[in-house]
């Protein structure tokens, strides 16, 4: 479901369109915003809870770089269709599991499995293997090209919609 | 964290130096634990979660400042949900492509407008024989396969086959979770982890 752009007044939009890149890490960032954008830190904050709210904003914090941070892959598995939501919810359940994805493939089922080291994360996917009973195909990343989650929002062409 | 439902195996040893070779250490981890889900909306986000994990607001922000300059924190950023401010097509594409030439042909498709992360992954033959992953989003399916003819032009006799495999359903996504997990800040109903 799209939110309803035309509920985001133009500070809202600033205040996305200039923080998606990143906040300043400082004693406090929201006044920090503020002063930037000429308002209060408490109309700062309020605005950022109301975007998270309407699930315009995922959160505010930081965004880990996987590899850095820990051990991670990407992982795929083949299912019955027919079966394909009980086996989510067994990867769901799973420990270290973040995305899951139902795909259009006959691998069905696309999730990136986290762990603190590479140990970890093996025994975790072992685990679930055993749960799952089918196997677990492994894509850890060789080499990343390019890695930006930040597009330009099209405020005026969703207004339209 | 509960393992409870994973028996079958047992963990194998465990890394004993203090330091995990990303470089963070109990500190560093449980910063990680305590922001990922989102930070506190308040004044002084680094002293609420020292707070919570026993630390000064000016070791946690201190700490924040050096994971960043290593590269384990990207961005600290307001993270938008991009689904729901239109780009509503999401294609995970996957390219077969000559092993001696994928290195320079990803770092060109990943300027590719609509690419947001291209990489490259092993093949497992003979049932997945794909090397390269690049995620489109575009606000129309039609405009990620126009990304997708883009690549395909441009990869040219380097690539055998590929595929468009959209996400039909969106069955979980979080951000990252290290190790273990708290209810989300950032969410009223606390998320069930098993």
């Amino acid at each position: 479901m799209q939110c309803h752009v035309q509920d985001l007044d133009r500070l809202d939009r600033r205040l996305i369109d200039s923080y998606q890149r990143g906040l300043p890490v400082c004693t406090r960032p929201f006044h920090t915003v503020a002063e930037r954008l000429g308002t209060s830190e408490a109309e700062v904050i309020a605005r950022l809870e109301r975007l998270q709210s309407l699930g315009v904003l995922s959160r505010v914090g930081p965004v880990f770089d996987h590899a850095r941070a820990g051990a991670s892959l990407l992982a795929a598995v083949a299912v019955p269709e027919a079966e394909r939501d009980v086996f989510a919810e067994l990867i769901n359940a799973a420990p270290g599991v973040n995305h899951n994805y139902a795909r259009e493939h006959d691998y069905n089922l696309w999730f990136v499995m986290t762990a603190s080291d590479e140990p970890e994360l093996e025994a975790r996917l072992e685990a679930l293997e055993a749960r799952l009973g089918v196997p677990i195909l492994r894509l850890p990343m060789l080499e990343g090209y390019h890695i930006d989650l930040s597009f330009p929002i099209p405020w005026a062409e969703l207004e339209r919609i | 964290m509960s393992v409870s439902t994973c028996r079958s195996r047992m963990p194998p040893n465990q890394d004993d130096s203090p330091r995990s070779v990303q470089g963070l250490d109990a500190a560093d981890r449980a910063i990680v634990l305590a922001t990922q889900a989102g930070l506190p909306l308040v004044p002084e986000p680094w002293e609420a979660v020292g707070r919570e994990v026993g630390m000064s607001g000016e070791e946690v922000l201190s700490r924040m400042q050096q994971m960043q300059a290593r590269g384990v924190i990207r961005r600290v950023a307001a993270v938008p949900n991009h689904y729901r401010l239109g780009y509503v097509a999401n294609g995970m594409t996957v390219w077969n492509v000559d092993d001696t030439q994928v290195t320079w042909l990803g770092r060109e498709v990943a300027r590719i407008e609509g690419v947001s992360h291209c990489y490259r992954r092993p093949r497992h033959l003979p049932h997945w024989p794909y090397n390269l992953f690049a995620m489109l989003h575009g606000h129309s399916f039609g405009e990620v396969e126009h990304q997708a003819e883009a690549i395909r032009e441009l990869l040219g006799e380097a690539c055998r086959d590929y595929r468009i495999l959209y996400s039909s359903r969106i069955l979980k996504k979080t951000g990252l979770r290290l190790a273990g997990a708290r209810p989300s800040a950032a969410s009223a109903e606390p998320e069930r982890r098993g």
